[in-house]
């Protein structure tokens, strides 16, 4: 079995836009903008306040993004067998990391809670494994780091509608998915876990896949 | 980086979900580092565990924990190292394991010119630098557990494919097609593997030569 097939693998409907089509087609009209902005407008555009906090270092935009992500950060590091205690100061760290980090944030490239979930992720594995986790995410991708406003947009609608297709598949996949994510399967239970609910989400990371090669290019 | 071959949905989805050994995360980390197309699909599956983290139920936060919060950012140490681009052999991930100067790897010669060096990593799996002259078979990979080998330098040939620099392969449990390295450079791997070593393990990594 040789690993090449990555992205062969994924299927045409990624291209031809049919897996989009399936998963638009329950309750939003298949308008770009409309999903982007319609989406989620009861919640605030987090990454713009994180901008906020990189520019200007402002404790009210900071003062958001704590009030929103530190419960759920505590709350995905409980699901995750953290004690509650070491939990709410795990998430007391992540925010102060998103702090110092903020210029790193590229919202071309990461929504907010994509951002702030890997920072959360390698707290709880510099936890387990107390030494760093190898990562080569702090590095700038690129030439111009700089998001155009309309990779951001863009971005921003790929992550709702990847969010709309985790949400959408069989509660067992999602189960799996959300397990995995809480620290609840071994990479070896991973590994022989062969209905990965990927397929229907593929055409969906097909597309923001897209999307993050042109941003990079 | 132009690379071909990449990495599986099971393991990118193990790396997102942060649950695996050091040793692999290090090789990944590496294979990202040095291929832009597996950097924006694992961006994608980071994307997913952000939808996880969004859509968790919420733990109520102390009253205090906002002000604790921006004391610390005030007067604690900031952590922001600026990263630096690594241009030579080895990925930027592997520089807090091997150090600065590649000079200073401690290559351990195990004959008919193949050299390892053993990196240290946590001890569910293990890492290390394998060099293999020119024209040479690969290390017969062992037949247990999981391993993963990333080209850094040169290139090898198995069966009908060929691992250039980036390039990542997972070996199946058992494989019989041969393997040989480039006939000029020969090739410096990173590999790791989750199957523990036994006594006398370095004689079944070299093939029969």
């Amino acid at each position: 079995m040789r690993q090449e097939t990555t992205f062969a693998s994924f299927p045409d409907a990624a291209t031809t836009g049919l897996g989009y089509t399936r998963v638009m087609s329950t309750r939003h009209p298949p308008d770009d903008t409309e999903v982007a902005q319609g989406d989620r407008t009861d919640e605030p555009d987090w990454s713009a306040l994180i901008l906020r906090v990189r520019d200007h270092q402002d404790e009210a935009a900071f003062a958001k993004l704590f009030n929103h992500f530190a419960p759920r950060i505590k709350g995905f590091l409980i699901k995750s067998g953290t004690d509650a205690v070491v939990a709410e100061e795990c998430a007391q760290d992540v925010m102060a990391t998103l702090w110092h980090k903020a210029r790193l944030f590229d919202p071309a490239r990461a929504s907010a809670a994509t951002w702030i979930f890997t920072i959360a992720r390698n707290r709880r594995i510099d936890m387990y494994r107390q030494q760093s986790r190898p990562e080569p995410t702090d590095l700038p991708w690129g030439p111009e780091p700089q998001a155009e406003a309309a990779d951001t947009l863009a971005l921003a609608q790929e992550t709702a509608k990847l969010s709309k297709a985790l949400e959408s598949l069989p509660e067992k996949q999602k189960n799996i998915i959300k397990r995995a994510f809480y620290g609840e399967l071994s990479h070896a239970e991973l590994a022989q876990e062969t209905g990965l609910p990927l397929g229907t989400i593929k055409s969906r990371i097909r597309l923001a896949l897209d999307r993050l090669r042109k941003a990079m290019s | 980086m132009n690379t071909t071959h990449h990495l599986n949905e099971q393991m990118l989805l193990a790396h997102s979900a942060g649950v695996l050994p050091e040793a692999f995360d290090l090789v990944i980390a590496c294979h990202l580092y040095l291929s832009e197309q597996s950097r924006a699909l694992q961006c994608c599956y980071d994307a997913l565990g952000g939808v996880v983290l969004n859509d968790c139920e919420a733990a109520r936060m102390s009253s205090s924990a906002l002000s604790a919060t921006l004391h610390q950012i005030k007067t604690g140490p900031c952590d922001c190292h600026t990263p630096k681009i690594c241009t030579g052999t080895f990925p930027e991930p592997l520089q807090p394991y091997i150090g600065d100067n590649p000079d200073n790897i401690r290559w351990r010669r195990m004959g008919k010119g193949y050299r390892q060096a053993k990196i240290t990593t946590s001890p569910e799996a293990s890492a290390r630098l394998i060099y293999v002259p020119p024209s040479r078979p690969m290390p017969a990979f062992e037949q247990k557990g999981t391993q993963l080998i990333l080209v850094l330098k040169g290139s090898y040939r198995h069966g009908e494919s060929r691992f250039r620099r980036g390039d990542i392969e997972i070996t199946p449990p058992y494989h019989s097609e041969p393997t040989m390295s480039c006939a000029k450079k020969g090739c410096i791997c990173l590999c790791a593997t989750d199957h523990p070593p036994k006594t006398g393990w370095l004689k079944r990594l070299l093939p029969s030569l």
